[in-house]
């Protein structure tokens, strides 16, 4: 220690340092240069396969290096060698935590190429699964949330209440996680008789669990310390990053696709859209939970509004008939078996269908060529240019700092890597 | 803590009007416009790659555009095409509400102008369809592959990039490493046509006056 001074610029008082031995002492100078570090793709802050290489200085992030695609599956190219129906299960794969979401994203793009219009049912439907997924999304991001900044219970909570919800998925579409559910047209099948009103009970009780959230982490001093002021991202940084979600709101733009670019039957529902004022973590996280409460009440009002009424659009050549009348019909047979082999043709023409996912604006660039197939599928996921930030953001941040950072940014890497 | 804000009333879904004259404004009054339309209710201009930079600069700070937001960058392919790339902008104004489409077309050699000077976000994107399309992209300093794996060669999304790639990886338990062979499939990939015959079917001769007037029917070569 006597011989080696860590840094020579450092001023620490003499009265602190190490008393000096006689006699000619040779002086190394040692610079500590900034040291790369693997974060990633193994640890589990990483919320999925992010391999984040950090340039640190002692416990300082200098530099956040992203490497993605570690799950890249070629998604869009896949997509391009199947016909429309077949290519919506993709969507599920995405962003795993959200489903129904991106669904909803292709389904709206291929019915406003095809120019049609689902039925009402089919778009309260819709309108209320999102809502359903936004708070599964937003409960798994959460809670993982807090569990990266050190607070376990919240996660423990959290599985109880998805499972429920998860539950839904189940009923309306017989998958838990990976629904096929929302197809261009409508969605596959009716909701099966009692769901509604179990949907309804569970929407009385859940505010009270977003309460019992709240008191564990709002005004929680570790949690604070952990979060304000972390991350700060200014509004004209989060526009210019490309933020949507709920990360942009908390950088204090009010922008919601749900109501600025209505679909579906968005225009028909009343809910606040939450603005955080100060674009930091903590912001992110109670803007999210502002969020789920305007998501049950977006679920109530679907539930009185919703009528009794078909669920697809009744052209057989786009939604597959009955399975009854497909036992009895020649042409209700030939229908189910053309759509299921060739498909549907889409007629040539391109669009950027965007829906609000819960982590912000999802968006499927469909290029259509006549044929059965899409041309190209460009999906514009969410959390890519979120995570693209990362460098600016956790710059001069601690390590542990990036960590809370990336949970905030909610990220998943089925729909960045593709 | 974050409050809740009441947003203006929302547009209708028909916001055709405004883009209408945005569109009008675009074609009529900016040179190097090569089209501007509305194409599904969705605003497209094209325009040439030496004039992307000047338009892109005025659509994000002229307050008549103001597209703080570019959402997304992508390539498409179209190898039938001289300039076989398409390169597809989606432009976001928050304060407006309305989003443009600009297309710009360019080939394997010549490059694009980099949009990451106006917008931060646009460099991943740009490297996205650099990495897939290999599209080429001038003032870019961080143009490197994305989502592909390291050391990936070829191009993935091109149309002539086969869906099942050239090589696979497997784990080789002997050399206790990561290996890389040519793809070896079980079953031939398999790419069923579905065209039904009687639509595909050729103009036999004499039939030439009846399948004139019919739109539907599929004509060969």
């Amino acid at each position: 220690m006597s011989d080696v001074t860590l840094r020579s610029d450092t001023d620490i008082p003499d009265s602190l340092l190490p008393e000096e031995p006689d006699g000619e002492v040779k002086r190394h100078v040692v610079e500590i240069d900034s040291h790369a570090l693997n974060f990633g793709p193994q640890h589990p802050s990483a919320h999925g396969v992010l391999r984040l290489v950090l340039e640190m200085e002692g416990e300082v992030v200098a530099r956040a290096i992203p490497h993605v695609g570690l799950l890249h599956r070629g998604t869009e190219k896949l997509i391009e060698y199947k016909t429309y129906p077949k290519a919506l299960p993709y969507f599920d794969r995405l962003d795993y935590v959200s489903p129904m979401c991106e669904e909803q994203a292709f389904a709206l793009a291929v019915e406003k190429l095809l120019d049609i219009e689902a039925p009402d049912r089919a778009k309260w439907i819709r309108v209320m699964f999102a809502e359903i997924t936004r708070i599964l999304n937003h409960i798994l991001n959460l809670t993982s949330f807090g569990l990266d900044c050190g607070a376990l219970t919240p996660a423990l909570w959290g599985y109880e209440e998805r499972e429920k919800l998860i539950e839904f998925y189940e009923a309306a579409s017989g998958a838990r996680f990976h629904a096929n559910y929302v197809r261009p047209g409508g969605v596959a099948q009716d909701l099966p008789a009692g769901l509604e009103e179990r949907i309804a009970n569970w929407a009385g009780t859940f505010p009270q669990w977003i309460d019992d959230l709240e008191s564990l982490l709002t005004s929680n001093r570790i949690w604070k310390q952990r979060t304000v002021g972390i991350g700060v991202f200014t509004t004209e940084q989060a526009l210019a990053w490309g933020f949507s979600g709920p990360c942009l709101r908390a950088s204090g733009v009010p922008w919601d696709l749900r109501r600025s670019q209505p679909y579906d039957n968005y225009d028909k529902v009343h809910f606040n859209v939450p603005v955080g004022r100060q674009g930091d973590c903590y912001d992110r996280y109670l803007v999210r939970v502002a969020e789920m409460r305007e998501s049950v009440k977006i679920i109530n009002q679907c539930l009185e509004q919703m009528r009794p009424g078909p669920v697809k659009v009744q052209d057989h050549k786009i939604t597959p008939p009955p399975r009854r009348e497909m036992k009895r019909s020649m042409e209700a047979l030939i229908h189910h078996f053309k759509l299921f082999t060739e498909g549907y043709h889409v007629p040539p023409g391109a669009t950027y269908t965007v829906t609000e996912t819960p982590k912000g604006e999802f968006g499927v660039y469909l290029v259509a060529d006549g044929s059965n197939r899409p041309y190209r599928c460009k999906i514009r996921p969410t959390g890519f240019s979120h995570l693209q930030a990362i460098d600016e953001m956790s710059r001069r941040h601690m390590l542990a700092d990036a960590v809370a950072i990336i949970g905030s940014l909610d990220l998943v890497f089925g729909e960045i890597d593709r | 803590m974050a409050d809740v804000q009441n947003l203006p009333a929302s547009q209708p879904r028909g916001v055709t009007g405004s883009l209408g004259a945005i569109s009008f404004r675009l074609s009529t009054t900016i040179p190097g416009i090569m089209s501007a339309g509305i194409e599904k209710g969705e605003l497209v201009v094209r325009t040439t790659r030496d004039r992307l930079l000047a338009l892109m600069a005025m659509l994000r700070d002229d307050p008549l555009y103001a597209c703080q937001q570019v959402m997304d960058i992508c390539g498409v392919d179209f190898p039938d095409r001289a300039e076989r790339f398409e390169v597809v902008y989606n432009l976001l104004s928050v304060t407006h509400n309305h989003r443009i489409r600009v297309i710009v077309t360019t080939d394997e050699t010549h490059p694009v102008p980099s949009v990451h000077q106006l917008w931060p976000a646009a460099t991943w994107w740009e490297r996205e369809a650099y990495d897939l399309f290999g599209i080429l992209f001038t003032d870019q300093p961080d143009l490197r592959r994305i989502l592909t794996d390291y050391g990936f060669e070829g191009h993935p999304l091109r149309k002539d990039f086969p869906l099942t790639g050239y090589v696979e990886m497997r784990y080789d338990e002997e050399r206790r490493q990561v290996v890389y062979e040519p793809v070896d499939l079980v079953q031939d990939f398999r790419n069923f046509d579905f065209e039904s015959p009687w639509e595909g079917i050729l103009t036999l001769p004499g039939d030439e006056k009846a399948h004139a007037d019919r739109h539907d029917i599929k004509r060969k070569g």
